[in-house]
């Protein structure tokens, strides 16, 4: 295959038909000043072999979860991923990155976008999901943008203990449409009520609220959905998948768009993405709703079949109204998702998400055994906790690096006020063996 | 195709059926409209005290596979907005001009209907 398609003949005849002597001269209206003129200082070309070489030599610089101990979180998390995904995912009938552009004829692919959106509904206690949005804090921003055109209002209240990342792109998604954001305060790790009481008014869209939280804290969802409700505002969360094994749905608590990142449910951490936009609502939202949604129908025979409905939300419809710029979904990703939900089942999450609490739960207490090792919050969390160190984090992260435990993510480069804090995850994958070599490691730094 | 005199009718389909007594304007969009959508499965419609102004959008019309919005032929405040629509808006395909009405409005400037089509021009605006 070549990997520049056009020869010198293709090119010399393209500027003919055009009637432009030469290349230059199709750029004349570039202002000089703006121009590059320099050589390009590439390397020389190298061979298929001394490219894999290269390559190799560098990811060879890479090291991954499998490499080490890893107790990171924020969003990212190690959760195990049994073969069987990888195996159904990369059959070629599967094997595609998008929703298709001629949709009803990949009966298969819509099957699997319409079994993943029934299955998160039904794990989000929800009554639609779209096919997926690009990641969790997208699929957040994009439920703010909805609250926006659903109510008529332009004031969103976030909850600081939203992800920062998260908060930053509902930010970057909503300035240009002049709609204001404003945080909401946390108290003891958790979305402060008293805050949250004095902000909201009838002029609030909606209140976004992660639970847990980033801090790995549960929220006080059951308080907070009234209040927002009797505000005429709607209440969007941003949840962890796997933590529904043992907590309430969204739905059960009146949440209006649900969201979440949906890369825990049967994906690797891929470098930070591509990952998994989760976005499910109530049913009267549905033509708010950004992105692509499949249905199942019946053709002239009667036979069961499949297609993309509600289309005329979308671009390619509605032009310059449609709800979202977003007009396909993560299809690979969704996937693995439906075949980890498929595969473990409803007591099988139960069992997972039981393993993180129970995990997360024994390192905490091990961990505040040590001197100068503090849980910073009193509040009940899941699979994340934050402890307040005796040093200051990234040194513990640095030193523990060649032992290969990845301690967690320090805190202090964000706007919690936590300089000493260390966001610690524990999945089901961490072993007590490896939890205690954690805490053994953790008695140098002691005071 | 139903074109009834006793109506004003806009460049973009909607008709307008003005009460004298009250200068309250009923407004829906005309037979030919809702044949070139198609069936009709939605109807987005503002609320009662909202305010629309003359051809700027107060709702959208949803087919199976259009959607466009929809222009209000004057200026003035919802009084009314026709409920049965937002569970039957296949009534509009049936009975435009009559239970397929969209909204009432208390008109803010009467002299705006004089911009609007007679049912002769709207037939000519059509063929």
């Amino acid at each position: 295959m070549p990997f520049i398609p056009n020869t010198d003949a293709d090119r010399k005849a393209m500027l003919e038909r055009i009637g432009v002597k030469n290349f230059e001269e199709l750029l004349a209206n570039i202002p000089s000043e703006l121009r590059f003129k320099r050589d390009f200082s590439l390397p020389d070309p190298l061979s298929e072999l001394e490219v894999l070489r290269a390559v190799q030599l560098r990811t060879q610089c890479n090291r991954s979860v499998a490499d080490a101990i890893s107790f990171l979180g924020g969003g990212a998390y190690d959760h195990f991923v049994p073969a069987a995904i990888g195996h159904i995912s990369s059959r070629s009938e599967f094997y595609t990155a998008y929703t298709p552009y001629q949709p009803e004829v990949s009966q298969g692919t819509l099957q699997v976008i319409y079994e993943y959106q029934s299955m998160i509904a039904e794990l989000l206690g929800m009554d639609v999901s779209n096919a997926s949005l690009y990641d969790g804090g997208s699929a957040l921003a994009e439920a703010a943008l909805m609250a926006v055109a659903e109510t008529g209002k332009k004031r969103i209240l976030v909850s600081q203990g939203v992800h920062p990342h998260y908060r930053q792109i509902i930010k970057t998604y909503l300035h240009g449409q002049q709609i204001e954001t404003q945080w909401v305060a946390l108290e003891q790790g958790s979305t402060s009520l008293a805050d949250l009481k004095t902000k909201i008014d009838h002029q609030t869209a909606a209140v976004i609220i992660q639970h847990p939280n980033f801090l790995g804290n549960l929220e006080e969802v059951f308080e907070i959905a009234p209040l927002v409700h009797e505000h005429q505002a709607l209440f969007v969360t941003s949840t962890d998948p796997i933590s529904l094994g043992i907590l309430e749905p969204p739905g059960n608590y009146d949440v209006d768009i649900a969201t979440g990142e949906g890369q825990c449910l049967g994906n690797s951490l891929n470098y930070g993405g591509p990952y998994l936009g989760i976005l499910a609502s109530r049913l009267k939202f549905i033509r708010r709703m950004p992105g692509r949604i499949a249905g199942a129908t019946v053709d002239t025979q009667g036979r069961r079949g499949f297609v993309l409905t509600f289309q005329t939300r979308e671009q390619h419809i509605r032009r310059e109204k449609a709800t979202s710029n977003i007009c396909t979904n993560q299809a690979l990703i969704a996937l693995n998702a439906t075949v980890y939900l498929a595969l473990l089942g409803k007591r099988g999450l139960q069992e997972v998400a039981n393993l993180c609490l129970q995990n997360s739960h024994y390192l905490a207490d091990e961990i505040q055994k040590l001197n100068g090792f503090q849980l910073a919050f009193p509040a009940p969390f899941f699979k994340e906790f934050v402890v307040t160190t005796p040093v200051a984090p990234a040194e513990i992260i640095d030193k523990l690096l060649p032992h290969n435990i990845y301690a967690g993510i320090d805190l202090s480069p964000f706007d919690f006020g936590l300089q000493n804090g260390l966001l610690i995850a524990v999945t089901e994958k961490r072993s007590k063996e490896e939890m205690d070599q954690f805490v053994e490691s953790l008695k140098m730094f002691q005071k | 195709m139903e074109i009834p005199k006793e109506l004003l009718y806009t460049e973009e389909h909607e008709w307008v059926l003005v009460d004298d007594t009250n200068n309250i304007a009923t407004i829906g969009i005309t037979d030919y409209a809702q044949g070139e959508l198609g069936d009709i499965v939605f109807v987005e419609l503002p609320s009662v005290n909202d305010e629309v102004k003359q051809m700027e959008p107060f709702g959208t019309i949803e087919a199976v596979k259009a959607v466009s919005d929809l222009f209000s032929p004057v200026s003035g405040v919802i009084v009314e907005v026709n409920t049965l629509l937002q569970e039957q808006p296949e009534t509009i395909n049936h009975d435009p001009y009559d239970k397929g009405w969209m909204i009432k409005v208390q008109m803010s400037n009467p002299s705006e209907l004089d911009v609007l089509m007679d049912a002769e021009d709207y037939k000519k605006h059509i063929s």
